[in-house]
């Protein structure tokens, strides 16, 4: 084994309290002092600070670019506006998800943020993919992301030109003091904004929003609940190199322009068969969301079955939802068995526990669109 | 340092064992486990007349981060569960040494509860822990 990483902020986490863990090659705080749950309140009620500076973050340069990285994701990336970003996968040619990342479109450059544990495979997926005309560099920066109802008001007071933007708009700006990069977006289902900093900066940037009353530092258990919630995909877990973006329910993820009868049809890699079953819908299975009716928690790797005792799937990620309530979970189930309010059962510890399949977000988003 | 009554005998998995009395043991998860475990949001209780070996799987207890097993303490016959606990699984977290008991015991040796550990010595445990 070899040894982990540390981010920036690894002195403040333990100056914190935070449990530290081994998370995607980094020691990361699973959680604080408060605990997952009341972390995970905190940030749906007022404001959190999550560190998240071990996903990698690339830029891309070279002639347009924009076209150049359409050739390994589905999403329409040329389509993408200056100063915006947008959800995006990069595709495998048997269809599958290699990845799931963000993409900033900037003036003769995009900035990609990609998962920890995927960033040097994107890296070396990048550079054989767009060929020596394209200059793939990793940013070695900090990553923080102020998430919940209250970030608004924190960044009026630190950074107010920032609060201008909306939902997944980007730019360039001085917050405190601190040359900073800020989307307006996280993977909380809160509104929130993502700030990107010069490493040796992030420190005292995450100890400045922490100073403001309504913020805490928040965990990666808590992380994990939040985007449950949200139902928003973890890679390696909901989605991964066997499941494709129309089973994954991630359609969204591929530009209209990218499908059939749009401007630029297909040149991704698996987009006959991603298109296909666009088009088709004769895909057998597809990610769905499930609420339990009992309180016992739905794990990760749990098997479903329907009414009549037939295996009809698995959970991919399951925990006990706070703001819901109850344990949410969400899971592959073959198509027949996908539509909301059905019920299919979990065999947890040798009982079938009975859950209904939910349309997801479990929660209200509270994106800021203006 | 979390609490740890004198009066109780504890196990290296963490449960802690109050002798009744009465031929019948209480048995819970110490306030270091509780603490260790965060927010329990469900227990499932073992059913009552079940019997048990020591060491056995007797119940699991979920936080919002993961399951955990609770082991039987001692050989014996399950005569209550907790059933407060079905509808309240944060009293663990609140009173892991009184309301939030897990389970009532009848062990077949009631002597085997000097052979648990004292508090100084699953202090230790708890310590190597941390």
């Amino acid at each position: 084994m070899s040894e982990l990483n540390k981010t920036p902020l690894y002195a403040l986490h333990v100056e914190l309290g935070g449990k530290m863990v081994p998370f995607a090659g980094y020691e990361m705080p699973v959680q604080f002092p408060l605990g997952v749950k009341k972390e995970h309140e905190h940030t749906r009620s007022a404001c959190g600070l999550f560190d998240v500076s071990h996903m990698g973050q690339l830029l891309i340069k070279g002639p347009d670019p924009a076209a150049a990285l359409e050739t390994l994701v589905s999403a329409d990336i040329v389509g993408l506006e200056v100063g915006m970003q947008r959800y995006a996968l990069f595709t495998g040619d048997e269809g599958g998800i290699l990845d799931d990342l963000m993409v900033v479109r900037g003036e003769g450059h995009l900035y990609l943020v990609v998962n920890a544990a995927c960033r040097d495979q994107d890296l070396a997926h990048l550079r054989v993919g767009l060929g020596q005309d394209y200059h793939v560099e990793t940013l070695d920066r900090g990553l923080l992301a102020l998430q919940g109802p209250r970030a608004a008001d924190v960044m009026k007071r630190v950074c107010p030109e920032a609060c201008d933007m909306v939902f997944m708009q980007h730019g360039r700006f001085t917050l405190a003091g601190f040359p900073v990069w800020i989307s307006r977006s996280g993977y909380t289902g809160e509104d929130g904004f993502e700030i990107s900093v010069e490493k040796d900066d992030t420190d005292g940037l995450a100890r400045r929003l922490l100073d403001e009353p309504e913020v805490e530092a928040i965990g990666l258990g808590a992380r994990d609940s939040l985007r449950l919630e949200a139902g928003l995909c973890l890679y390696g877990h909901d989605i991964d190199t066997t499941t494709t973006p129309v089973e994954a329910g991630l359609i969204w993820a591929v530009g209209k322009a990218r499908r059939h009868g749009g401007e630029r049809v297909g040149g991704f890699p698996g987009a006959d068969l991603i298109l296909h079953q666009i088009d088709a819908r004769d895909h057998d299975r597809k990610r769905v969301g499930l609420v339990a009716e009992g309180r016992a928690p739905v794990r990760e790797g749990t098997e479903l079955f329907d009414e009549e005792g037939h295996r009809i799937g698995e959970v991919t990620s399951g925990s006990f939802g706070p703001t819901v309530g109850k344990p949410v979970a969400m899971g592959y189930v073959s198509v027949a068995h996908a539509e909301a309010g059905n019920r299919v059962f979990a065999e947890v510890r040798g009982k079938r526990l009975p859950m209904t399949v939910a349309r997801m977000p479990f929660v209200t988003p509270g994106y800021y669109r203006g | 340092m979390s609490n740890l009554p004198a009066n109780l005998r504890y196990t290296e998995s963490h449960e802690w064992v109050l002798d009744n009395g009465d031929g019948t043991v209480t048995l819970g998860i110490t306030d270091h486990a509780q603490q260790a475990l965060g927010d329990v949001v469900f227990v499932e209780l073992p059913d009552v007349g079940r019997t048990l070996e020591s060491g056995g799987e007797l119940g699991v207890i979920e936080s919002v981060k993961a399951a955990s097993d609770l082991y039987a303490p001692l050989a014996g016959e399950i005569v209550e569960a907790n059933t407060a606990l079905e509808d309240a699984p944060e009293t663990v977290n609140e009173s892991p040494y009184d309301k939030g008991w897990i389970a009532k015991l009848k062990p077949s040796n009631i002597e085997a509860i000097n052979d648990l550990l004292d508090a100084d010595a699953y202090a230790k445990v708890a310590e190597q822990d941390d």
